[in-house]
């Protein structure tokens, strides 16, 4: 099958060697078994052993391979290689907003951090029940949307408002995981959860700037989820 | 230089065993370290899809010995069935804690959890298909691993994410002690000294060139235990998904056939009616695995190269295949290029499980053979998920039965670990002036290598060896040859070179180290395989073929036993199968149909 040259321009800085960062222009012939951006990667990793990137499931469901292709968020193991124009040159950085620790990986620290403060599990206080707690389908839908989250941080990475409060502002990932449990019928904690966004930066920061659904490489919605959160505050009050 | 830090237990892996040990060592209070190469919820775990199994009863009858009935007879009879029974009569307790811990199952219109069939699954010893499969959408993995490591936030469970373990600590009686790590941030390098060191570091798929498995799954704690004269069971026994997606490998659950999907030949023929006349295209995976190869070894494979058959779904409603499939949907679309609403899916039997492994018991403590029993305990170590072996897959695993493995048995081997730690606390043995020197000797080699192999082209050598001579059907002379070539693999594998020497986020040195675990577990499966002159389960062989006195190869008079792989000369040992069960009767041997 056709065999076609791949040219790439990628951020590189390790710590350990480089003063200060520089971007590499580096070319890989990939073949017609090689799909996805991941399988370009790692025939260029073959190539050159240094070059640093986090991988693992290569099916769009673990979330390993955020990074900013051509200027959008994705991730790699879905970004599709027939998508990429013929000689035009692919542009990899890391994920923007967070601190790089090497090449195209990423300090995820804080991303994390706003992901915990939002106490993503189940708060429910009732004895435990001997069978499973009851959920209607309709219920349960409305779950949908919410926790097929992979965690892969091309939502927050993509906002500006986590690029210029991210210690302050939770972010969509978190917002997204936040209302995913006040709309769980069986958590009893939605106003504690509320109580706990009430505040000028965690929730209201958000601009609906949109870049987040944008850029969901699992099409959910973070911007519709906070805007429910932000109803509730309001019905809250009212 | 090494740091030696103390914890009351370590835990390797934080995929859904881990996990689910974790939680038991942190709510009883105890010290615990958990480390993982990757951030938990990117474990492996995630991309199970299809369900959990438990008998429940949701969507009709169901008993949890019929579970168990299955799980021997999928695994053809080489399941311990003390395993198997305590796994199944534990299924609806761990599933129900999981719902309990928020996970988003489906849910039946009276509110209870969501049910489907799965192959091999039937009610009344073997009758007809049975709802079983506790799901959430196609998403079952990711909704546990997620669950869980929620559960674990809320625990305050201690977690060193990208924390790669390198080698098992033992001492001169053979206790383990720990595990030495390297903090990949860092290049720092650790030891984890500890009283309970549990092993969950999943399977070893990327042995095989084709695999479901994603990149991480490097058979680390196999590797491990191996150099540490631990040895592995049952390695033979890989099981091969009947339904990768063509070229790509990744992973079509068994849940769509479950939900009606069926396979079909170059012909259009519904050809699973022929090779399991009862179940059809809900046989176990090892059935329909070699029934596709045939079709395709016979000539009736689709496509220009008529080397896949198709697994269609076009004839289900819309609303069923975006409401209990949409992620297979969204795989169709991004790795086989089709719309699975209007057009089958090419697919093609894919590796996909390691049912051997680390020989656990079923409380997960790891056993060895030793002077008084051929299952003695080794203190201080302890197993779970698919890097074990307790053994309840024996031969062949039920599909939803790995879910329920790592459940179970990571919550019996935290709870083995506590009771232990409660009942006689003792303080941390002192660890050997040794301790460190494996580790040492390894990285040292690995940074000082001159005119070394490349990292990349000996693990693809490992990979294709693998593919061509220990696939689905195997055949004596090219296992023989298998493993002359896997052993001049492991040559190159003790002379790998790295140009990156950095200390900081070192990529290439984790896939250095990480393919000298990969090696260990290669040699075990060709080695085994080659050995195991029978045909049974997930190994059938050419020269063991279907006889009156011996149904399907199977060769019950010789070879009912569990192989035992020592890395110490590839030495092979075998055990007998634990063919008596907790509370109820023996499962009889018999032909195994569907």
């Amino acid at each position: 099958m056709t065999k076609r040259i791949l040219k790439f321009n990628i951020y590189r800085y390790d710590p350990d060697v480089d003063r200060k960062p520089y971007l590499q222009d580096i070319e890989v012939e990939v073949d017609a078994t090689d799909r996805k951006l991941l399988d370009a990667l790692v025939k260029l990793k073959a190539k050159d052993d240094s070059i640093a990137f986090r991988r693992s499931c290569r099916e769009g469901v673990c979330g390993s391979d955020g990074m900013n292709i051509n200027g959008t968020n994705g991730l790699a193991c879905l970004a599709d290689l027939s998508t990429f124009p013929d000689g035009k040159t692919i542009v990899l950085r890391p994920l923007p907003g967070l601190p790089v620790i090497r090449d195209l990986i990423v300090d995820m620290t804080q991303f994390f951090k706003q992901y915990h403060s939002i106490k993503p599990y189940l708060i429910n206080n009732d004895p435990l029940p001997e069978r499973e707690r009851l959920q209607s389908p309709e219920e349960r839908e409305e779950l949908n949307g919410l926790y097929e989250c992979i965690l892969c941080a091309c939502c927050s990475t993509a906002c500006p408002t986590f690029w210029w409060n991210p210690d302050k502002f939770v972010g969509p990932a978190g917002l997204l995981a936040a209302y995913r449990f006040i709309a769980d019928t069986r958590d009893q904690a939605t106003n504690e959860r509320l109580d706990n966004l009430e505040d000028p930066y965690r929730l209201f920061r958000c601009h609906t700037i949109m870049n987040c659904v944008e850029v969901c490489p699992k099409g959910l919605n973070p911007t519709k989820a906070i805007g429910k959160i932000k109803d509730m505050m309001v019905r809250r009050i009212i | 230089m090494i740091t030696v830090r103390k914890f009351d237990a370590v835990i390797v892996g934080a995929g859904g065993a881990g996990l689910r040990a974790a939680i038991q060592l942190s709510e009883a209070g105890l010290k615990t370290a958990v480390l993982s190469k990757v951030f938990p919820t990117r474990s492996h775990t995630v991309a199970a899809q299809g369900g959990v199994a438990a008998s429940l009863g949701n969507s009709e009858e169901d008993h949890w010995h019929w579970h168990m009935y299955d799980t021997v007879k999928g695994s053809d009879w080489l399941g311990d069935q003390d395993a198997i029974e305590f796994m199944c009569r534990k299924a609806n307790e761990v599933v129900i804690e999981l719902e309990h811990y928020g996970m988003p199952f489906d849910r039946l219109d009276n509110g209870r959890i969501y049910q489907r069939p799965f192959g091999g699954h039937m009610s009344n010893f073997g009758e007809k298909p049975v709802r079983r499969s506790c799901a959430a959408a196609d998403r079952t993995g990711h909704a546990m691993l997620h669950a869980m490591y929620q559960r674990n936030i809320k625990a305050n469970t201690q977690f060193f994410v990208e924390w790669l373990a390198l080698d098992l600590i033992r001492d001169a009686e053979g206790d383990v002690l720990g595990v030495t790590a390297m903090e990949m941030e860092t290049g720092d390098l650790y030891a984890f000294h500890a009283k309970a060191t549990i092993f969950a570091t999943g399977g070893a798929g990327r042995i095989y060139y084709s695999s479901t498995n994603a990149f991480i799954n490097t058979g680390d704690g196999a590797g491990m235990a191996a150099r540490a004269g631990i040895p592995l069971e049952d390695m033979e026994f890989w099981q091969f998904h009947p339904t990768g997606v063509a070229g790509a490998g990744v992973l079509i659950t068994e849940g769509v056939r479950g939900e009606g999907g069926i396979l079909r030949n170059s012909q259009g023929e519904r050809f699973m009616e022929r090779y399991a006349p009862n179940a059809k295209d809900l046989a176990s995976r090892d059935v329909v695995s070699r029934a596709m190869v045939t079709e395709i070894n016979e000539g009736r494979g689709c496509g220009p190269n008529k080397d896949f058959v198709l697994l269609d779904i076009t004839h289900l409603p819309p609303e069923t295949i975006m409401k209990r499939l949409p992620g297979i949907h969204e795989i169709a679309l991004q790795f086989a290029g089709v719309d699975a609403l209007r057009e089958p899916i090419p697919v093609v039997p894919t590796c996909h499980y390691q049912m051997g492994g680390i020989p656990t018991n079923f409380k997960g403590q790891v056993v060895v053979p030793g002077k008084r029993s051929q299952n003695e305990i080794v203190p201080g170590f302890y197993a779970a998920g698919e890097c074990a072996c307790a053994s309840v897959h024996g031969a062949n695993r039920l599909g939803t039965n790995s879910l329920l493995d790592l459940l179970v048995f990571g919550k019996s081997a935290g709870e083995s670990a506590v009771d232990e730690m409660k009942q006689s606390p003792k303080p941390h043995k002192e660890l050997p002036t040794d301790a460190f020197d494996r580790t040492l000797e390894r990285l040292n080699r690995l940074n000082t290598q001159k005119d070394g192999a490349s990292v990349h082209e000996t693990q693809l050598a490992m990979q294709r060896s693998m593919q061509k001579h220990a696939g689905v059907f195997r055949f004596a002379d090219l296992l023989k040859q298998g493993v002359q070539k896997i052993l001049e693999v492991q040559k190159d594998v003790e002379r790998t070179e790295i140009k990156d020497k950095s200390q900081v986020f070192n990529t290439a040195r984790v896939e250095a180290l990480e393919l000298d675990n990969l090696i260990e577990v290669a040699v075990a499966t060709m080695v085994s395989a080659e050995a195991r002159k029978e045909s049974r389960g997930a190994h059938v062989r050419d020269d063991a073929p279907d006889t009156p006195e011996r149904p399907d190869g199977r060769d019950d008079v010789n070879w009912l036993k569990h192989s035992l792989w020592f890395k110490d000369e590839n030495r092979l040992e075998y055990k007998s199968v634990n063919l008596r069960p907790l509370t109820v009767d023996t499962i009889a041997l018999k032909k195994r149909a569907y």
